[in-house]
């Protein structure tokens, strides 16, 4: 052996030389690739919303998503008096920019749910969310909002579209989920989801919302058919978690002020 | 080692030294990706590249690679070529790698990619050590793609997201066995595709750790 490779001096030379080599060649992929990986992130978050409301048609392209995107106007709401708040007072410039689930564990944010009242499961709630508001003429077609909630296994994150009259459902979404394949995972089927359009979320008094998945299937002559969609076969406890997290949004400590103010034209 | 060729390398591990169905290794992703054609593809793809290109880069520096380190030094090279791939799924496919999430960050455990280059790159040239690499990704695909086929044929009644049975909640005939949708099923289907392969190929099976011994003892009348 001319050269022992052995020695301290050299092992330490192979060691230097190997980590540079290998740092440049992932900072340089990583540095290179990220605008693709934005794009790819906010066009996602686009589509899911898209997809809750209703507007999303297969084979959609890039070009097409944004354009029927940019129809929405991006809002943030403090939840407690459902009133607009600024971007500023959130710290970004761009409501497109807020994340209201990073800021659901900011302290600063965000407040714990009393354990009697988190119906949802989640703990905590930021005190602003992000929601997407559709205008037409001047008056509010369309909003959809965001929620989440814990189903069997795993937190469920999702979109709900509310017709202008902040009551009538026109479409929900989960875009995470981590349920049964093909049991609670049935959240995801279309054939499920178009059963929620239409339903209503509160009753006469407009006060709490009264949303229910019935096991069996619901009957077009059943009382109150317009609160009721039928439950997931097999999946009795991702059900519950999706009747009460939808109940939780759209109650006192979700959406409920924000719905209200809608509905008289306040906001 | 002396006299191996290019083609045996590629070929021998697909049926004969297959490393998912001999060698019994790679096997958490197989049972984690599988549920889905497509996505199993993406893996698969994923996986020749980094075997053939870690064992490529492995094999070029062997010479090189002082024996002390030489463990950390084919993992960080292993390492740096997963998160590439990582990141490149993450720009161009992004669904599939939502879907695959964590999986193609734990290619760096997958002890086929280590094995291969601790066992083949470390004592052959670079030219053979790539076909080994894509050899040995091919083994481990093939067998991946066939426990997704029926995973997702009998699981959700479609292949590659195209249906192929109806499924009774799209309005269909086919009832889903829910089963083959969760890990555990990838586990029969491979014990399954073990068995047909040591039946047709007898050499492969091992033997067998201990004897029963003959009984001695005398019974009493």
């Amino acid at each position: 052996m001319p050269k022992p490779k052995e020695t301290v001096s050299k092992t330490i030379v192979v060691a230097l030389a190997l980590s540079i080599v290998c740092s440049v060649v992932v900072s340089a992929a990583a540095v290179m690739l990220k605008p693709a990986q934005v794009t790819n992130q906010n066009l996602d978050i686009k589509t899911n919303i898209l997809s809750a409301a209703g507007m999303l048609t297969p084979g959609m392209s890039q070009k097409q998503i944004e354009s029927t995107f940019s129809q929405f106007q991006v809002r943030l709401v403090d939840l407690d008096t459902g009133e607009y708040v600024k971007p500023e007072a959130v710290g970004v410039k761009d409501p497109m920019k807020y994340d209201q689930y990073r800021a659901a564990s900011d302290p600063d944010l965000s407040e714990k749910i009393p354990p009697t009242k988190d119906m949802a499961g989640i703990k905590r709630r930021p005190d602003v969310a992000k929601i997407f508001v559709l205008k037409e003429n001047g008056n509010v077609k369309r909003v959809v909002l965001p929620i989440h909630g814990y189903g069997l296994w795993s937190t469920l994150y999702g979109f709900i579209s509310l017709k202008g009259d902040a009551n009538t459902i026109e479409g929900l979404g989960f875009y995470k989920q981590g349920e049964t394949p093909g049991l609670g995972g049935e959240v995801d089927n279309p054939k499920w989801k178009a059963l929620w359009i239409g339903k209503k979320v509160y009753g006469q008094n407009k006060a709490d919302p009264e949303i229910q998945l019935v096991k069996g299937g619901v009957s077009p002559d059943a009382k109150n058919v317009e609160h009721k969609v039928d439950a997931l076969s097999g999946a009795t406890l991702t059900s519950r978690g999706v009747q009460n997290l939808v109940n939780y949004w759209m109650g006192e400590r979700g959406f409920a002020p924000f719905l209200k103010k809608l509905r008289q034209g306040e906001v | 080692m002396a006299e191996v060729t290019a083609k045996q390398v590629l070929f021998e591990p697909i049926l004969n030294n297959n490393p998912i169905a001999l060698q019994i290794l790679g096997i958490c992703s197989a049972l984690a990706v599988t549920s889905s054609m497509s996505v199993t593809l993406v893996m698969a793809l994923s996986v020749i590249l980094v075997t053939a290109f870690s064992n490529m880069a492995v094999s070029l520096v062997r010479k090189q690679i002082p024996n002390s380190i030489r463990i950390i030094v084919q993992m960080t090279i292993i390492a740096s070529l997963v998160i590439v791939v990582d990141q490149v799924l993450r720009a161009y496919a992004y669904e599939i790698s939502k879907q695959l999430s964590v999986f193609v960050g734990l290619i760096i455990t997958n002890c086929i990619v280590m094995g291969r280059a601790e066992g083949f790159a470390m004592n052959n040239g670079p030219v053979l050590s790539f076909l080994d690499g894509i050899g040995n990704g091919l083994g481990y695909s093939v067998l991946l793609v066939v426990v997704a086929f029926f995973r997702e044929l009998i699981g959700s009644g479609s292949l590659m997201g195209i249906t192929i049975l109806p499924a009774v909640n799209d309005g269909g005939w086919y009832v889903p066995n829910g089963l083959l949708l969760l890990p555990p099923s990838a586990f029969f289907i491979i014990g399954l595709i073990i068995w047909a392969l040591r039946a047709a190929k007898p050499e492969q099976v091992e033997a067998p750790d201990f004897k029963l011994s003959r009984h001695k003892v005398k019974e009493a009348f």
